[in-house]
């Protein structure tokens, strides 16, 4: 379909057309009720094929159904030009260079007010345009690898950063900054934890959870607190940079392997699970909660290794699962498993031939829990012997979704099942630890007295 | 310099045509919903009470140029700190935006499309969300989710037609609490609240006209039933403009009769300000001659006995002095009743640089006794001023007063051009004051979170139906009726016309008494605590059906309600049936005449006045159930066969 038309489907479009109107065609459009003056806008691709799209003079947009349309005279055409006024990012030779890597959802944007577009801000000269601040921290360069949503990431783009990633270490970067949609953002980070080894200097993954058009956007500040972290912390590791509360205060520092998304739609939605987070940051300073992370290094050795497996699934557990589900796994070819039981790690006994089957054809079965807090322990309970003995591996503290990209990568390095179970469970990026502190687990209970005092005290 | 042309209490409409007043109003109308408008938590319900509160920062987006400017990063820098205090009774995680919107609320929707049916808009056929932005923080997401239901209005007024430019469904904003220094502090209750907003064209030529058209617009929508009435359930913002003038809306008036002298006091600066402009005009200052000297006066300071100086420098703070050239008299000019030019500029410094200690500026031309002439002098000399300069004196830390200085400046240099494009805020006297930069004629961009929706013909149909009859159109029925003059706009406006017009036509009771009960001792009741709102249609009707029969029931209505009101368990029939004697028939009568005749009545020694005495026993009985003549046959009768029997 022509672009002059975008979005509009027929009988829209076929009442455009004859009246020789088209998208940025500033209009009266007249129906039954009189006549509406504005700007004829592009219409959603998934919106009814039954309204034509206006933006009113008072910057109102409003919908008219075609049928009641009598005439459209059109005024004039004004085409929207979307690009953002640049500014160069200053040069400082003092300050530290820091790389930012694009992948996809947007860090920063300015408004088209006319029509109320959003248009991304990504170079260097864009990105100071609307967060001047970073200019404080650091030199900036930039790169845009992709541009996917989040839930779009996967293996190609997975290998591509890594590898990105590697080039800039062996460059001399300072620190790196990956933008990236929030969704599958702590996959990611685990993937990146693997592939990439024994970075010299910080790797941090940032994005937001509203978007950068609106004013109470977290987007600025985590780019801030990231740009922060790369260019000035001590930590070389793969970390997710985002807001610790809700309120405006500081970022939270997770370890690529122990994070997690863990409500739709807050800002504070990234948590550390079964364990304590690495540091917070502000704009200001990084304040390390803990001393056991890998230290900034002067040199570029860095190990890239992006072996990938894709024939990997997970299966969440439910009651009166059948074994069909892992039938089907095995039919289809996949190589490994990774399973979300319930409670310590099991799922019921119906399902045991399968994973027998599963054994039988060289299939590598993890078991993680979907309590996501805790360990696998399957010496407790019969059935949890039981399944071992049916081939099942016992992945410790393995967050499910870490377990699937650890699965992944063991098996896109070897065939052989004891090799995967050393790469399994031999801790690289502190995606299993060997104790879990009495505060790794911390979900206050709204409502009782002492935590409501808690949240009135502490003010947000 | 500038003079007031004329007092408010003798202007004329003539003058403010001279003026060439231009005025027009926004409406703002809570409507009656149980819930908000873009969650589920209840509405109207308010408590200064709070479990939690939450920290953000409204950051600037992109303007239309795509880049900051100094100023607005400075801005920016010297930001506001905006807290939150949240009650988990009536704020979820989508006021504070942690959620995205649910569903625009059904109930809010439709009564939009009423009131906007009511005062003949066109309708939208589908509705867009948009987000319009405010950085004041008063709604956390930094925007306001608001859609339009129609355009092109208008409610008849004068002969003439008042054009209404749009009505806007939108989500009300936070209450403030407190605005001191760099931190502003919100109460959320309110947030969220679905509200109307009606704006009219600027078309309205005195203020008496605004305060007339903004009572109709009142009435009409109370005229529903279906909004919120009450303290801070109507807001309106006017604007004012005059000729050579600048469009300038005043926002949050409080009360409608407030509006004349604020729209009289609003064009009374405009005129000042021109006249102003004109001066500078005469003494040559245009942008290239504008000139300023700017120095830190600190030093000078530490002897000052002027309290707020004084706490100044004792808490290290900075004072500058800004002087500008040629500015003489200018400053002390007057503006509004008892203020004067300078107002104008410490009102930007109080609300861009966020000093808010008041007086936070002090300039040449105070008449107060401040600080020391000698300092005075010393001042002048630094900043180099000659005898037809203006200065003033600024002070707060660092950052602050650079950006008050900057500020000062630019509101100086406005005086220029006239009347500054600004928001301004009602105050209780009458006058107003800086609020904020107007933002951009557009703030207004499409809300991705939710999809557009359709309103269809026969949503729009069925709607139709509930659509009660203009005011302007029962008015003159009313009159025509015989409704007292007093009482036409309250029936009128009412919810409850429908219900007086069915009972007037339904039922034979008089209509005085009709109105006096809906209008007069309804309200009496509520006075006086009872729950009238458990008096439906139904009760009313059968409150004037029984009354057809049993006319003396009028007479009683009052006490009859309040036994009801105040006995809540009780049926409306139960009440009634005590205060309607037991039907009396034609064939009972024998029985009543024998029982009212006692030895006292016997003694009656002449008949007539015997049987005057007795009918009127008799028929305090009979009365709404048996003809006074026929009682008189049947005593008659009776008596008859009295002397029979003797």
């Amino acid at each position: 379909m022509s672009d002059n038309y975008k979005g509009y489907r027929d009988p829209a479009l076929r009442v455009l057309k004859d009246n020789h109107v088209q998208v940025w065609s500033d209009v009266e459009l007249v129906t039954k009720q009189g006549g509406f003056k504005g700007i004829i806008l592009p219409r959603s691709e998934t919106a009814d094929a039954r309204h034509i799209v206006m933006k009113l003079r008072n910057g109102y947009n409003i919908g008219i159904a075609v049928d009641t349309v009598e005439t459209i005279k059109e005024f004039s055409r004004k085409e929207a030009h979307y690009k953002i006024p640049e500014k160069d990012f200053p040069y400082d030779p003092k300050k530290p260079k820091v790389k930012l890597l694009g992948t996809g959802g947007t860090i920063a944007s300015r408004l088209d007010y006319r029509t109320g577009a959003v248009i991304p801000a990504f170079s260097p000269g864009e990105l100071y345009g609307s967060v001047p601040e970073l200019a404080d921290y650091c030199n900036l360069e930039t790169q845009k690898l992709y541009g996917v949503f989040s839930e779009n990431m996967g293996p190609e783009q997975w290998i591509g950063t890594a590898q990105a990633i590697g080039e800039e270490i062996r460059k001399g970067i300072h620190g790196i900054v990956i933008g990236h949609g929030t969704d599958v953002m702590h996959h990611t980070s685990a993937i990146l934890s693997f592939m990439v080894q024994n970075s010299p200097v910080p790797i941090v993954m940032v994005g937001s959870q509203r978007s950068s058009d609106r004013p109470s956007s977290d987007a600025a500040l985590n780019l801030i607190h990231a740009v922060n972290t790369a260019a000035k912390s001590d930590i070389a590791e793969v970390m997710v940079c985002m807001f610790g509360p809700t309120s405006d205060q500081y970022g939270l520092l997770h370890r690529g392997t122990r994070v997690r998304k863990m409500h739709s739609s807050y800002r504070s939605t990234f948590r550390t699970i079964s364990d304590i987070p690495l540091a917070m940051v502000d704009r200001d300073k990084i304040t390390p909660l803990r001393h056991d992370y890998k230290h900034r290094r002067n040199d570029r050795d860095v190990t890239i290794n992006t072996a990938f497996e894709e024939k990997v699934s997970i299966v969440y557990y439910y009651p009166n699962m059948q074994p069909d589900i892992i039938d089907s796994l095995i039919d289809n070819g996949y190589r490994g498993i990774v399973i979300a039981g319930t409670g310590l790690g099991h799922v019921n006994k119906p399902v045991y031939p399968a994973l027998q089957r599963a054994r039988d054809k060289g299939i590598a079965v993890y078991m993680t829990v979907q309590t996501l807090w805790g360990y696998v322990q399957m010496y407790v309970y019969e059935t949890g012997r039981e399944m071992m003995q049916l081939g099942v591996v016992p992945a410790a503290n393995l967050l499910p979704e870490v377990a699937y990209v650890k699965l992944c990568w063991a098996l896109g390095q070897t065939d052989d099942l004891d090799k995967v179970k050393e790469i399994m469970l031999t801790p690289i990026a502190g995606e299993i630890t060997e104790r879990e502190p009495y505060n790794g687990y911390l979900i206050y209970q709204g409502g009782i007295p002492e935590v409501e005092e808690f949240l009135r005290g502490i003010k947000r | 310099m500038p003079e007031f042309i004329k007092p408010f209490a003798e202007i004329t409409p003539h003058d403010y045509e001279m003026l060439g007043l231009k005025a027009g109003i926004e409406i703002h109308q809570q409507l009656m919903t149980e819930k908000k408008l873009f969650c589920r938590c209840p509405a109207g319900r308010y408590s200064d009470e709070y479990d939690a509160e939450i920290l953000r920062h409204m950051r600037p987006t992109l303007s239309e140029l795509g880049e900051y400017d100094g100023t607005a990063l400075m801005e920016f820098k010297t930001k506001k700190e905006i807290i939150y205090r949240i009650n988990r009774e009536t704020v979820c995680t989508y006021e504070m935006d942690d959620t995205p919107p649910f569903e625009i609320n059904q109930e809010a929707l439709e009564i939009a499309f009423e009131i906007a049916m009511l005062m003949n808009y066109k309708l939208v056929n589908e509705i867009h969300i948009s987000r319009k932005q405010y950085l004041d923080g008063s709604i956390p997401t930094g925007f306001q989710r608001t859609t339009i239901v129609g355009v092109d209005g208008w409610i008849p007024y004068k002969g003439r037609k008042i054009g209404l430019i749009q009505l806007g469904l939108e989500e009300d904003a936070c209450r403030e609490i407190s605005d001191i220094g760099h931190q502003r502090i919100y109460k959320t209750d309110r947030l969220g609240t679905p509200l109307i907003e009606t704006v009219t064209e600027p078309v309205l030529k005195t203020p008496q006209e605004v305060a007339d058209v903004a009572n109709i617009i009142r009435w009409l929508v109370r005229s529903t039933g279906k909004v919120r009435t009450g303290i801070g359930a109507a807001r309106q913002d006017v604007n004012v403009s005059i000729t050579g003038g600048t469009r300038i809306e005043i926002k949050g008036v409080p009360r409608i009769p407030l509006i004349p002298l604020l729209i009289y006091n609003e064009a009374m600066r405009q005129y000042s300000l021109l006249q102003i402009r004109e001066e500078l005009k005469r003494r040559g200052i245009t942008e290239k001659t504008f000139k300023t000297n700017v120095k830190d006066v600190t030093h000078l300071m530490s002897k000052t006995s002027w309290a707020p100086i004084a706490w100044a420098i004792k808490h290290g703070e900075k004072v500058f002095c800004v002087n500008l050239k040629g500015y003489l008299g200018i400053l002390s000019a007057p503006t509004q009743p008892g203020k004067v030019f300078s107002k104008e500029i410490a009102d930007r410094v109080r609300v861009i640089a966020c000093l808010t200690r008041i007086p936070n500026i002090l300039t040449s031309e105070s008449a107060e006794e401040t600080i020391s002439s000698f300092v005075w002098n010393r001042v002048r000399w630094t900043v180099e001023a000659n005898s037809r300069d203006a200065l003033i004196l600024v002070w707060g830390n660092d950052q602050d007063v650079n950006t008050a200085v900057k500020e000062i400046i630019i509101r100086a240099k406005e005086a220029m051009i006239g009347i500054p494009s600004e928001t301004r805020q009602a105050l209780a006297d009458g006058t107003n004051g800086f609020e904020r930069i107007l933002p951009g004629p557009e703030r207004m961009y499409p809300d991705t979170d939710l999809p557009p929706l359709e309103i269809t013909s026969e949503r729009i149909e069925e709607l139709s139906h509930r659509v009660p009859e203009p005011i302007w159109e029962r008015e003159e029925k009313y009159r025509q009726m015989g409704v007292p003059n007093h009482l036409i706009i309250p029936i009128a406006s009412s919810p409850r016309s429908k219900l007086f017009e069915m009972l007037v036509e339904n039922t034979n009771a008089p209509l005085s008494w009709i109105y006096r009960f809906l209008f007069e001792n309804v309200i009496a009741w509520r006075r006086k605590g009872l729950p009238v709102d458990q008096l439906d249609d139904a009760i009313w009707e059968t409150f004037f059906a029984s009354a057809k029969d049993y006319p003396a029931l009028l007479e009683k209505g009052d006490k009859l309600f309040e036994d009801f009101l105040k006995n809540p368990s009780a049926s409306f029939e139960a009440i009634l049936q005590q205060y309607i004697p037991p039907r009396v028939r034609e064939s009972n009568l024998p029985e009543i005449i024998s029982k009212a005749m006692t030895d006292k009545i016997r003694a009656i020694n002449t008949p007539e006045k015997r049987h005057r005495f007795l009918m009127g026993i008799i028929m305090e009985k009979c009365r709404g159930h048996i003809p006074a003549k026929r009682v008189g046959r049947q005593l008659r009768q009776f008596f008859h066969n009295q002397k029979g029997k003797k």
